[in-house]
């Protein structure tokens, strides 16, 4: 044992982490039983499933996938930023993320929107004429692109609250496991997005 | 002696742009394949590179390769379990 005095905090960085991933693998969970469900549910309905698939969008698809892609980029930038001691790089990276993120819900808005419009919501009239397997599709459709959406705006608003400490210095340079442990987050919904895209959109 | 006393690995900036890119190549080539209809072979390839994706940013952007290693072996651990719970799923509904 040495004589030094200990005038650090109490705290575990590795063990941060390790709760934050733990988080992770029930979210993982979560989204695997519901990517089951699509799965069955496609093999049992493939012909409605494949009519349905080619309603949604492509293009607003794939934007928002590279949307996500870009933003889990800048949000793993910040982390490297704030270590290097360069907290305004930092922060801007970590705003970028944000307004990236906020622009993901405004195609989200306006693709639902649509859909809406065409009378393709859960429990319309057009819907259920159109048979199990559609009302199926969309429901999915709906509920797993929601979740997702939840996330988005949950990951928005942890990045808001690292964002603000890193401004009062609560995260520095040498005590920055929050911020990772939501770039783990943000990145955690980056993944879900890059199998809900070919499942919905891509594969028809 | 803490445990938070271990020198932290810095990602350069031109890795996470490197990564980004191999995923936007992947993210064109999943829509450009799927455009065609290659049967039953379209949905492997849309999810064979969905999961190469998922990979890079496991290693790259959530720092597994550079953490400690009981994350990484969790991570295989839980997509194993997803893995063999889609198996039996499927060896369930297939052969009814």
């Amino acid at each position: 044992m040495s004589q030094q005095v200990h005038t650090d905090e109490h705290r575990d960085d590795i063990g941060s982490r390790f709760g934050m991933w733990l988080f992770i693998f029930t979210e993982l969970l979560l989204f695997a039983g519901l990517f089951i469900t699509y799965s069955v549910f496609r093999y049992k309905n493939w012909q409605a499933f494949h009519l349905a698939a080619e309603e949604l969008d492509v293009f607003i698809g794939a934007l928002n996938t590279v949307i996500l892609l870009a933003s889990s980029a800048t949000i793993a930038m910040s982390i490297t930023a704030l270590q290097q001691k360069r907290k305004i790089l930092s922060l801007s990276l970590m705003g970028v993320t944000m307004l990236v993120g906020l622009l993901f819900l405004v195609n989200k808005y306006f693709e639902w929107s649509l859909k809406f419009e065409h009378g393709l919501y859960p429990g319309s009239e057009t819907l259920v004429a159109l048979g199990k397997g559609e009302v199926l599709f969309f429901g999915l459709y709906f509920f797993m692109t929601g979740l997702h959406a939840l996330h988005i705006i949950i990951g928005l608003v942890f990045i808001g609250v690292v964002f603000n400490y890193v401004i009062k210095d609560k995260i520095t340079h040498d005590n920055f496991v929050l911020l990772e442990n939501a770039g783990l987050y943000w990145h955690l919904v980056d993944i879900i997005w890059i199998f809900l895209f070919p499942l919905f959109y891509l594969i028809t | 002696m803490s445990k938070n006393d271990e020198k932290y690995h810095i990602v350069p900036y031109k890795t996470f742009l490197l990564i980004l890119l191999a995923l936007l190549v992947f993210t064109f080539i999943s829509i450009g394949v799927t455009s065609y209809d290659l049967g039953p072979l379209t949905v492997v390839i849309a999810l064979l590179l969905a999961t190469f994706k998922t990979i890079l940013i496991l290693t790259y952007f959530m720092h597994l390769k550079f953490d400690v290693k009981m994350f990484g072996i969790l991570v295989a651990a839980v997509l194993a379990l997803i893995a063999v719970v889609i198996f039996i799923t499927f060896l369930d509904y297939l052969f009814r």
